[in-house]
């Protein structure tokens, strides 16, 4: 079912370490007076989206930026905790951008475009120096030097962080930038809009239709390029970390439209979050990955121990990441801890009130460097843990179970970031990214301020200055079109007037993809998931219930719609994740893995990229594919021993 | 450890910032104590649903403390009894069997009525609109180690830095002011040196926006620091003062002049 390769990824010519400054060379330039001539839409605030904003008002476009919360401070960019690499080397342990590359390529279990990553990178670096110049107050020493720390997958210490609210401090810097430019009048700022549909215009990307959540009304925005900077989608398996707003709509949405989406079933599941309490949970919460720095991972060596964490003796204790993985220990990257945690408890050795736990133990950590040190590195954490389980982790040790995080997937984007729409960008988690099938901690940060303060500035103006951009009103046919299929949409939701809520729904859809396609994936069950899907997706468009209005506002609408197209992308992560035969990074296929249990790559066949084109409702959608070249980091079957 | 209880709340409802509102009860039976209270709204939302009413509206989106959405006044307190922590944080186990509770949407005149228990904390953003930021585009910055900053002085700018921007400074102020929010910006920008270039302008374009939004003045009530979930210092309303006095006394006529 391939397609013929139809991908250009319009990688530059030339050694790897130049092709980012030969291309921002070559690209062409829009002349400083004629940037206010050309609209940009950035739809979402997020770091990626918040930072192009500025970073484009200040070039000179004319930006419409909307964001689906109250507020662009809310993006749940806001939420990362633990911080951002940076190849500076201030810590003279041997990092480089060279290093910092290879990792990510490696960490990403082999399935990311070099090119991109080196960019990565290399821009990392100014990220840095321009979140200080913010006044973003990163930790430091007694010298007044920026402190780092280390992260999983890695064995330098890179990771800038500010206490255990890096993506809040990097997000107020940026919506700092953003609140300038708003203020200038450079960016008109939109507040609680939701995207419902790309518009495009003549096959270019000319604007978008959106609800005002506020009032309900449907409107129409029109620009020379869109750019999508809406975040993952792991919210399709109801549990995550994720905030209640991040959804697939804007995506999907665009998908419909032609954008091409990339590796769909390429899903983080993080190694520490708080298990799941009981049927009436609304998230997960993470704690954050860096606790692993100083946290030893055990269970029971025998299944079904049923005694308190402090009263196994240490000779009963398996430190099974320490055992398994005696280099990297506890800093193993996350698909592979997550991994771990999942076999133990399958072994029938978990712990806690579900079984389904593992301990994360600072007894060592406290005794070595005393339980002040402990609560100055991690005190908010512990707090915060402390909080939602009455446990307190200075006596105890935390219990954790690996829960849905990240989405490595995205709209395929070209190195320009440009969609396989014309004059559509993708920016941060919403594009398919350089993460690979693995993303390493603290590097969500980073991709997104490099999307979006250096990558985006340089690219969007090569595009608008190739030309061929007639002027479009929001009167334009098309626009009218795209109101008509959302305003639809909505009122066929209202009507349906069905015995279920919304939530149930999503609850059911979450479990099953939980089941199936989560954590371990195989050809029978994404099979049964392949059925499963469009029954209750039929199931929902005759037995929910939506009460209230569309002119209103109205949350259960909104959610509606979300998990309605949720009902439709979940396929297309199932299928994704069925074609996939081998398991790489975060996507395990039981069927393929080494003796000792870890992902087993197919580099003959699957050292690709899945891109999948819409075909029409009801009909299947094509699989491109995207050969992905290693001439600087040689394949292996990764190890963390 | 892990209950169940059973509660009556008093939930704010009212259709739009036209119609009139009022309090609705509504009885939670089974409520598992391990709950939150927002998963306890999502319940009661469910219930609602069922027998063909309209769901409470509520804002919230991390649900771990850290986006600044959720908001409500709980039995009286902006984000509910516990110091320190944002509504979504609470749990049911901080309740007893037989509790009623009241919940009300944050309520200032500078935060117009949405729906039911949804303000619009827009005016917060104007503020910040308002020079909370240190002016520098995208790739001029220098080395990030080029500047020195002591520890103490980035510790307690992280201090500040830690708003959420929820506004419950604002709700739980007898004078309905920001001046909490608004200080924790001016403190975290002044005690940094990237910050200090702007800093008269800033202080004064900042306080002349809380004005023009409609917040209130400070008479030192201490209310707004008792219920920051972030456990904000008035000792940054304080360095507000300081900065103010500082830029009209001594700050560039510019500064003066541009505050209006």
């Amino acid at each position: 079912m391939d397609a013929k390769n139809v991908l250009d990824a319009k990688v530059p010519e030339g050694p790897l370490e130049k092709k980012w400054e030969k291309h921002r060379f070559d690209l062409k330039l829009v002349n400083p007076a004629n940037k206010r001539k050309y609209d940009v839409l950035v739809v979402g605030t997020g770091l990626a989206g918040a930072s192009a904003a500025a970073s484009l008002a200040e070039l000179g476009y004319n930006v419409t930026a909307l964001c689906i919360q109250d507020s662009p401070r809310r993006a749940h960019s806001i939420a990362a905790q633990g911080g951002i690499n940076a190849a500076k080397n201030y810590t003279n342990d041997g990092d480089s951008v060279w290093r910092l590359f290879y990792d990510t390529v490696k960490g990403g279990d082999y399935r990311a475009r070099e090119a991109n990553v080196h960019r990565l990178a290399e821009v990392s670096v100014n990220i840095i120096d321009q979140c200080v110049a913010q006044g973003v107050p990163f930790a430091r020493d007694y010298g007044g030097f920026l402190d780092n720390r280390s992260f999983g997958g890695a064995q330098v210490s890179r990771t800038f962080y500010a206490r255990g609210q890096t993506g809040q401090q990097l997000l107020l810097g940026a919506y700092g930038a953003l609140s300038r430019q708003i203020e200038k009048g450079s960016v008109r700022m939109l507040a609680r809009r939701e995207m419902l549909d790309l518009v495009v215009v003549n096959g270019r990307a000319r604007g978008i239709v959106a609800r005002n959540l506020v009032d309900g009304k449907i409107e129409r925005y029109s620009a020379h390029a869109v750019l999508l900077c809406t975040g993952g989608y792991g919210n399709l398996f109801f549990l995550s970390t994720n905030a209640a707003n991040c959804n697939v709509t804007a995506t999907y949405r665009a998908y419909r439209r032609g954008a091409f989406f990339g590796n769909p079933c390429f899903t983080q599941i993080h190694p520490t979050c708080i298990p799941v309490a009981g049927e009436h949970q609304s998230k997960l919460t993470l704690m954050s990955e860096s606790l692993r720095n100083d946290g030893r991972v055990w269970v029971p060596k025998k299944a079904g121990d049923v005694r308190a964490a402090n009263d196994i003796p240490e000779a009963d204790r398996d430190y099974y990441l320490e055992r398994r993985y005696p280099s990297f220990g506890n800093l193993v990257p996350r698909d592979v801890a997550s991994r771990a945690a999942k076999v133990v408890c399958d072994e029938g050795r978990g712990v806690g009130p579900t079984k389904l736990a593992v301990y994360l133990d600072f007894r060592d950590a406290i005794k070595r460097v005393g339980a002040d040190t402990i609560r100055e590195k991690y005190g908010n954490l512990f707090d915060m843990y402390h909080h939602i389980t009455d446990e307190d982790p200075y006596q105890v040790p935390m219990r954790i179970y690996p829960a849905v995080h990240y989405t490595m997937g995205g709209l395929w984007v070209d190195y320009n970031l440009m969609s396989t729409v014309p004059g559509l960008f993708v920016l941060g988690e919403a594009n398919f990214s350089d993460h690979g099938a693995n993303r390493l901690g603290a590097s969500a940060l980073m991709q997104g301020l490099a999307d979006g303060y250096f990558v985006i500035p340089a690219t969007l103006g090569g595009y608008l200055a190739s030309g061929g951009l007639d002027a479009v009103s929001t009167g334009a046919p098309e626009f009218s079109a795209a109101e008509a299929s959302v305003t639809e949409r909505t009122n066929r939701l209202l009507k349906v007037d069905g015995k279920r809520t919304v939530l149930e729904f999503h609850r059911d859809l979450g479990r099953l993809m939980w089941d199936y396609c989560g954590m371990g994936r195989n050809e029978a069950g994404l099979k049964k998931l392949l059925t499963a899907i469009p029954e209750l997706r039929e199931r929902f468009w005759k037995e929910v219930r939506v009460l209230g209005g569309n002119e209103e506002f109205n949350q259960a609408l909104e959610r509606a719609g979300r998990v309605a197209d949720y009902l439709e992308f979940a396929e297309l992560m199932a299928l994704d994740a069925l074609e996939r035969k081998e398991s790489c990074g975060g996507h395990f296929r039981e069927e393929s893995q080494t003796p000792d249990n870890e992902a087993k790559r197919d580099d003959e066949n699957f050292a690709h990229v899945a891109a999948w084109e819409f075909k029409g409702d009801g009909k299947a959608p094509v699989r491109h594919v995207e050969p992905l070249k290693f001439e600087h980091v040689k394949l292996t079957q990764r190890s963390y021993k | 450890m892990s209950g169940t209880l059973n509660v009556t709340l008093k939930i704010w409802r009212q259709k739009d910032a036209s119609a009139p509102g009022a309090f609705k009860t509504y009885e939670a039976r089974d409520v598992s104590t391990e709950m939150s209270f927002l998963e306890l709204l999502d319940v009661v939302n469910e219930d609602l649903q069922k027998k063909g009413e309209e769901p409470v509206a509520f804002d919230h989106d991390c649900r771990e403390g850290i986006c600044g959405m959720c908001s409500l006044v709980i039995n009286g307190r902006p984000h509910g009894p516990d110091n320190g922590k944002t509504t979504c944080q609470l749990h049911m186990r901080r309740y007893k069997n037989g509790d009623t509770i009241t919940v009300e949407p944050f309520r200032a005149a500078a935060f117009p009525m949405v729906r039911d228990l949804v303000v619009d904390r827009g005016a917060l953003d104007a503020v910040i609109q308002a020079g909370g930021y240190v002016s520098v585009n995208t790739g001029s910055a220098p080395d990030a180690s080029a500047v020195l900053v002591p520890k103490h002085k980035a510790e307690e700018a992280m201090d500040a830095a830690a708003c959420i921007g929820c506004g419950a400074c604002v709700a739980a102020c007898p004078n309905a002011s920001a001046m909490l929010f608004t200080s924790a910006k001016v403190s975290q920008l002044a005690l940094l040196p990237q910050g200090d270039p702007e800093r008269e302008r800033r202080v004064l374009k900042m306080l002349d926006m809380h004005d023009a939004s409609g917040f209130g003045n400070c008479t030192n009530e201490y209310e707004c620091e008792k219920v920051c979930p972030k456990e904000i210092k008035v000792s940054h309303i304080a360095r507000l003062n300081r900065e103010f006095l500082r830029a009209v006394l001594c700050g560039p006529e510019e500064a003066k002049a541009s505050a209006g």
